[in-house]
């Protein structure tokens, strides 16, 4: 063999051996975050997990009722203000201000946005909303889910949006489409997977978010849909228990720590499958 | 540049020293003169980059779309000059329809690709709404292949049918000009013959210009024909002239495939 190819596949092979090693390594980690999760959740998963409420310490029984509904609750109120927003705005950025200076400037900001550690925006909204309201409240909480799912939508959108190809938008103002019907009734169209595939990618990022949380909704041993009080939720319940000795408080975490991440992986499931969908089309 | 006086139909649009420019720096259009006669065919030819698709693009101003790219001179419809201003973009576009290189179909259902377009313009009860989209398909010679599936997705037909929707959804809203812009360039022979025959027979109710890259087709559909290399517009002529004596040199060099 040609010395010089047979060097080239040497090179080539240790590269590839590099790349697996580097796959295996990563995923490994991952299988075992998820092993341990599986192992600890479903050794104390009961259905009261699911009826009952979170328990106080020390006692033998209780489950998360109240914080899976409070979960819904502000996940359902963060995507359902943070959603239009972002489609409205990724949209004014794919269609109306395609070629516009000020388009850039808000690409780079939600760039920003998307980036910025959601502490942050906890913060943020604790300042903005918990303090002039006087207190902590799942009105709080939604909010900052809602500032954080924004960018996540607004770059979808515009993404999505921009690989509609340009011939469909000049085809439908060929036949003197108005722009707006240009965009709800052919681009929105053409892009449908895509933006819904983003709407699910945001929920998905939310719905586990912790940080935001401790600042805004805070937690509630007790049922309450009131959104103006404290609101119980996955994420910080599962904060508060997993840090006290009490074992059933640990157990009852795990189990929550399960349900999130089932719920994060059947929505990115279903996003993979409609996007997988609309490209086989 | 010929005299254009000859052409003997009514002039349906008309270029005056027409120039365009894609940004700043040179034009891509110079000095364009012609007249499109009414219910003629005009084919533009030209090797490639030579304006002819841009000058169609002028003609329904699709070039607004995007920023920079501006037009100078005079494009009259009817007499009326459309480049001014004041010219209302969709009505425009309402009277000259357009059907483009890549079969476009919208993400809708046949039906709806022609009702939504037709419903753009006209409020029509559903039983003569059904009768104007079978009359568009039928004028596309589409009707026979589609009508049992109308309430499929239109891009599940093949590139052939997608074009013929294309042109089924332009006839429906009744304009007055059609443009073509390398209708056939993505299609097999089959459906080029058809769309041809299909040009053919819209002749007689529409004015037609349409971009070609195959001087067959130029010289198989169009009663004029019109030769830019450059962006300029170097001969205009009948095209069975053009076509067995042309007046200048570069014009035989192109169509007997000297260059180009």
């Amino acid at each position: 063999m040609n010395p010089l190819y047979a060097r080239r596949r040497r090179k080539s092979a240790i590269a590839m051996m590099l790349c697996v090693g580097a796959t295996v390594f990563g995923l490994t980690w991952l299988v075992l975050i998820l092993a341990t999760l599986f192992w600890n959740g479903l050794a104390g998963f009961t259905l009261d997990v699911f009826t009952q409420m979170t328990p106080p310490p020390n006692a033998q029984d209780g489950g998360l009722l109240n914080a899976i509904v409070g979960s819904l609750i502000l996940t359902g109120l963060g995507i359902a203000v943070g959603a239009p927003i972002g489609v409205l705005a990724g949209t004014f950025m794919a269609e109306y201000g395609r070629y516009s200076k000020l388009t850039s400037i808000i690409r780079f900001i939600n760039d920003i946005l998307l980036s910025a550690p959601s502490i942050i925006i906890g913060l943020f909204v604790y300042g903005a909303v918990v303090v002039p309201m006087g207190g902590f409240s799942g009105l709080a909480g939604a909010i900052a889910l809602a500032v954080i799912a924004l960018p996540v939508v607004v770059r979808t959108t515009e993404d999505m949006l921009l690989l509609v190809p340009i011939q469909l938008r000049e085809a439908a103002a060929a036949l003197g489409m108005p722009r707006s019907y240009v965009i709800k009734r052919v681009t929105w169209q053409a892009a449908r997977t895509g933006l819904v595939t983003g709407l699910l990618l945001a929920v998905a990022r939310i719905s586990g978010e912790t940080a935001p949380l401790l600042f805004t909704a805070l937690s509630n041993q007790f049922w309450s849909v009131d959104l103006l009080k404290t609101m119980a939720n996955l994420p910080v319940t599962i904060n508060n228990f997993i840090n006290n000795p009490d074992p059933n408080w640990k157990r009852l975490a795990w189990s929550g720590a399960l349900i999130i991440t089932m719920a994060v992986l059947a929505l990115n499931i279903l996003a993979r499958s409609l996007s997988a969908r609309s490209q086989s089309k | 540049m010929n005299d254009l006086s000859i052409t003997e139909p009514a002039t349906k649009i008309a270029v005056r020293n027409l120039h365009f420019y894609y940004g700043g720096g040179k034009p891509a259009l110079k000095n364009i003169n012609l007249s499109l006669g009414a219910n003629q065919v005009t084919a533009f030819i030209g090797p490639s980059g030579c304006g002819k698709s841009t000058l169609l693009r002028v003609l329904n101003r699709m070039y607004d779309l995007y920023p920079n790219q501006r037009a100078e001179g005079e494009v009259l419809l009817d007499g009326e000059n459309i480049l001014s201003p004041k010219q209302d973009l969709n009505l425009l576009r309402a009277r000259i329809g357009m059907v483009f290189q890549k079969p476009t179909p919208f993400p809708m259902t046949i039906y709806e690709n022609i009702a939504f377009c037709i419903r753009l313009y006209e409020k029509l009860p559903k039983s003569e709404l059904d009768g104007r989209v079978e009359k568009a398909l039928r004028s596309a010679a589409l009707w026979d292949e589609v009508k049992d599936k109308l309430n499929v997705s239109g891009l599940s037909l093949s590139g052939g049918q997608q074009q013929r929707l294309c042109i089924a959804r332009t006839v429906a809203i009744k304009p007055e000009v059609i443009l073509f812009d390398e209708p056939c360039s993505a299609l097999d022979p089959i459906s080029t013959a058809k769309i041809e025959e299909l040009i053919d027979e819209l002749s007689e109710s529409y004015t037609i210009a349409i971009v070609t890259h195959n001087m067959q087709q130029a010289a198989r559909v169009s009663d004029m024909t019109a030769f830019m290399y450059l962006g300029e517009l170097i001969e205009f002529n009948e095209t069975t002239k053009m076509f067995t004596s042309p007046a200048q040199q570069r014009t035989q060099d192109y169509i007997t495939g000297r260059f180009g």
